[in-house]
């Protein structure tokens, strides 16, 4: 460990502003790009089971009505 | 060669092998990012000029270099795409964009909070920082151009074409801190030269470098399933393999 306690470590050596806001910059668009990219593929994938579902109700509703 | 890359040139192959590939990259990226980055704040030594706050070039530099490391695989991309007529490299370009603008956005930002305490100012209209941020409008206008068309065939060869027109400003922000008279400092590490940092402040960078590479992978595997399962959707191979996975998977 490079710093002698905690408050030194947040304190940067005076640059704790720009270091932590950098740091926690980058931490937020990476967490937005996994989280955006994640959700978008749950949501496609419940649409294309959705269109399933749909496709087999109405070739079912007309086998129905053919008898 | 191209008997055996040829099979990936097809949707079903290649979101298999992005399936494949995605977990290792999002795992092994994930550890090197975070020893990268806790070794980097928090056991590296000072700088002897720039006292703690040049541990900001942990995330700077690999999210810099990588900015242009994903245009660079957008415009080898691009190129394959427009010669060979492959579909799967504009759902590449597509899929790789916004990652893009990510790291792009992350390099500005962080640079600006770097040039504040060091140059006194946030900003400069400076060689380095005004390409970089042509980058940012490249990636932005390669998206917008491809949602731009009705047609996705058409909007794959416009947006194509575009990011390879746009690779000239690669180069340019490469040696702008040759050519140019700048603010910015020159480069850190090159593949050339012995890099001008010790060891010990060295390791957690090129750490961190990998990591943001992997991580690219990941987002870019992601991202290009994606891209897969949209455009294909009334296919026949999609149908069946989300008819096979219960929905509570998703």
């Amino acid at each position: 460990m490079h710093f002698n306690s905690f408050t030194d470590f947040i304190a940067m050596g005076g640059y704790g502003f720009y270091v932590w806001l950098s740091f926690g910059f980058t931490f937020v668009v990476l967490l937005a790009l996994v989280v955006s990219s994640l959700r978008r593929a749950s949501q496609i994938k419940a649409e294309i089971f959705k269109s399933l579902d749909r496709e087999k109700r109405i070739t079912q509703a007309k086998e129905a009505d053919l008898l | 060669m191209w008997k055996w890359l040829h099979p990936y040139a097809k949707a079903e192959r290649a979101y298999q092998l992005c399936g494949t590939l995605q977990p290792w990259f999002g795992v092994i990226s994930l550890g090197l990012l975070l020893t990268g980055t806790l070794w980097g704040l928090a056991f590296a030594p000072t700088d002897y000029q720039q006292g703690d706050s040049f541990r900001i070039i942990y995330v700077h530099v690999p999210s810099s270099i990588l900015s242009m490391g994903a245009y660079a695989s957008m415009a080898i991309a691009a190129f394959i795409g427009l010669v060979w007529q492959l579909r799967m490299s504009d759902l590449y370009i597509v899929a790789v964009a916004p990652v893009g603008i990510g790291f792009t956005l992350i390099a500005l930002f962080t640079g600006a909070a770097w040039g504040k305490p060091m140059w006194g100012a946030w900003w400069v209209w400076d060689a380095r920082l005004t390409s970089e941020l042509i980058l940012l409008f490249l990636y932005i206008g390669i998206l917008s151009l491809y949602n731009a068309f009705e047609d996705k065939g058409s909007a794959g060869k416009a947006a194509s074409i575009l990011t390879l027109v746009g690779s000239v400003n690669l180069p340019v922000i490469h040696y702008s801190v040759e050519w140019w008279n700048t603010l910015h400092q020159g480069a850190t590490i090159s593949k050339l030269e012995k890099p001008s940092m010790d060891p010990s402040m060295l390791w957690p960078l090129l750490i961190n470098l990998l990591g943001f590479g992997l991580l690219l992978g990941y987002l870019g595997c992601l991202r290009m399933r994606n891209e897969i399962l949209e455009r294909e959707k009334h296919r026949k191979w999609v149908k069946t393999l989300i008819a096979g996975s219960p929905q509570d998977a998703f």
